[in-house]
């Protein structure tokens, strides 16, 4: 078993630098980091040493038009190597624009086009759920403006009628959809049954806490709220 | 359950059939469904529940399902009608299967027009072509229930992004599926490919020509070799290809297989140049658009004496 460097929260802005990102002009990209960085410090059990072992949690990106923030934190968690990060986008990366699994083996969904995550997430729960593993999570990453696209709302009513318990959303909510979601993003998902958290997109312990709840029968939603998005003129 | 083939079967209860005898020996396939369809499923999804999955009338959902679980090492068969199953969903049978590197079996009804008097919207001739446009998809257009049998059991064995295109229409008897175009009639003059169910018509609108006449159930990929083969031997490097859906649909691949033989090719398919706004039978389109035994021979008839 190999054990690759390990970095810790403190080490994301220097791995970030390396893509050229920085918080303070980065503000959109950035809105994950936090999620992305308690998913894989506290939460999903996966290993850069074992991607193919079939009982691992499945983690799917995808809102993929903001990767910075998942390459970096998967060079801190070992799944990518740091020197990957340099020349990111360049004809010959692993690492482009939009992440591409067949290029990336820590990527478990190639995206980009928005909406196609969480109908994959739900195939993925109801493969697992096909084959009896019961142990794999999968968790699908989402931002608010990404909700606008049709297919989510397929997605989300089926995986609340089929109580797919194994599945989780985040929502990461920077206020970015063009015609907003008056009532809040949360109550899209009560009505078709799922479990809801809405907790601020920063806070590690809440969203630690809301990301590891019990939900059973039902898909749970957590909703992350983050500093609204600049909108463009 | 009985066995699939037989007269008085259709492709459709071939496919229903076959797949239920899949989901009851292969623990890896799956049937995603959307709505169309469920009821004849009902029997193999009471037997299994877990892998016959009705996601209702949702066909964004119905290709991003069998994208994800063949993410986890399944293999999804996904069937609706060809225009909500190639079309409509057409950015995730590109997205969802081809750019994550894995595939499925789609299986559609309907055809280009076998639901004549439902109009434009359920017709689907433009659905190889679509499917065309993606790199590594295998497309099938089988002629007869029995040949539905073969190429869905060889398909459920891959891993492979297979298009099962079903219709209504169909010859009188089968022929052996596999690799390569079926030698059926050699001749002089020509080489005129039938695909799928064209065929009865296109042997008895040639059956005093002297041509050879290749048959193809499998068309993608394109037998280039076996195309060539039959080219090389006639006496004139003219191809006819008559295919039941978009006209020229695999021109580009004969032009590909003879790109160093002189040589002339007359497409015949489905009228790309207008909207038939007609109802009716699919014989009435079959006739509208050239492709029945008249208007097949006397396009054949006129290419080969030019």
């Amino acid at each position: 078993m190999t054990t690759a460097t390990q970095f810790g929260y403190a080490d994301l802005p220097r791995l970030l630098a390396r893509l050229g990102g920085d918080e303070k002009h980065d503000r959109t990209a950035l809105s994950t980091l936090d999620v992305l960085w308690v998913l894989y410090d506290r939460v999903l059990a996966v290993r850069p040493d074992r991607l193919d072992d079939p009982e691992r949690d499945r983690f799917l990106l995808s809102k993929g038009h903001s990767p910075k923030a998942y390459y970096a934190v998967l060079a801190a968690k070992g799944f990518l190597r740091p020197e990957q990060l340099d020349g990111w986008t360049g004809f010959a990366s692993a690492l482009g624009g939009h992440p591409d699994r067949t290029l990336i083996p820590a990527a478990e969904i190639a995206s980009g086009s928005l909406g196609h995550g969480l109908p994959l997430g739900v195939g993925t729960a109801l493969g697992l759920r096909a084959q009896h593993r019961r142990g794999p999570r999968v968790v699908v990453l989402v931002g608010d403006g990404e909700l606008d696209e049709g297919s989510n709302h397929e997605a989300i009513a089926l995986a609340g009628r089929l109580g797919l318990d194994r599945l989780t959303v985040v929502v990461v909510d920077n206020s970015s959809a063009t015609h907003g979601w008056p009532g809040g993003i949360a109550t899209r998902f009560v009505v078709e049954d799922w479990a809801t958290r809405t907790v601020p997109g920063h806070d590690h312990d809440a969203l630690h806490e809301a990301l590891t709840s019990e939900h059973p029968g039902r898909p749970l939603a957590v909703v992350a709220t983050t500093e609204p998005a600049r909108r463009s003129a | 359950m009985s066995g699939a083939t037989g007269t008085g079967t259709t492709m459709r209860e071939a496919f229903v059939a076959t797949a239920g005898h899949l989901l009851d020996e292969d623990p890896r396939v799956a049937v995603v469904l959307a709505a169309i369809s469920a009821d004849v499923f009902a029997d193999a999804a009471r037997r299994h529940p877990d892998r016959v999955i009705d996601v209702g009338i949702r066909e964004q959902l119905l290709v991003g399902v069998a994208g994800g679980m063949a993410l986890t090492g399944m293999r999804p068969i996904a069937h609706t009608y060809a225009p909500f199953l190639v079309e409509r969903p057409f950015e995730q049978v590109k997205l969802d299967l081809g750019h994550q590197g894995v595939g499925a079996v789609l299986v559609s009804v309907g055809a280009s027009y076998d639901w004549a008097a439902g109009g434009r919207t359920h017709h689907a001739p433009g659905d190889v072509a679509l499917l065309d446009t993606l790199p590594g998809w295998t497309v099938h257009v089988p002629g007869h229930p029995d040949e539905v049998v073969d190429l869905l059991r060889r398909a459920a064995r891959t891993d492979d992004r297979v298009y099962l295109r079903l219709t209504n229409d169909g010859n009188a008897r089968a022929h052996p599926v596999g690799a390569g175009f079926q030698v059926l009639r050699t001749g002089r003059r020509a080489v005129v490919v039938a695909v799928g169910p064209v065929l009865d018509r296109v042997l008895a609108a040639t059956a005093r020509l002297d041509v050879t006449v290749l048959y193809a159930s499998t068309v993608r990929p394109f037998d280039a070799v076996g195309l060539r083969a039959a080219v090389l031997a006639a006496d004139r490097a003219d191809v006819v290809l008559v295919e039941p859906y978009l006209a020229g649909t695999s021109t580009h691949a004969v032009a590909e297989a003879l790109a160093d033989v002189p040589h002339r090719v007359r497409a015949l398919g489905v009228r790309r140049d207008v909207e038939l706004r007609g109802y009716g039978e699919p014989a009435d389109h079959d006739a509208a658009h050239g492709l029945d035994v008249a208007g097949i021979a006397a396009r054949i008839h006129a290419f080969t004496r030019a």
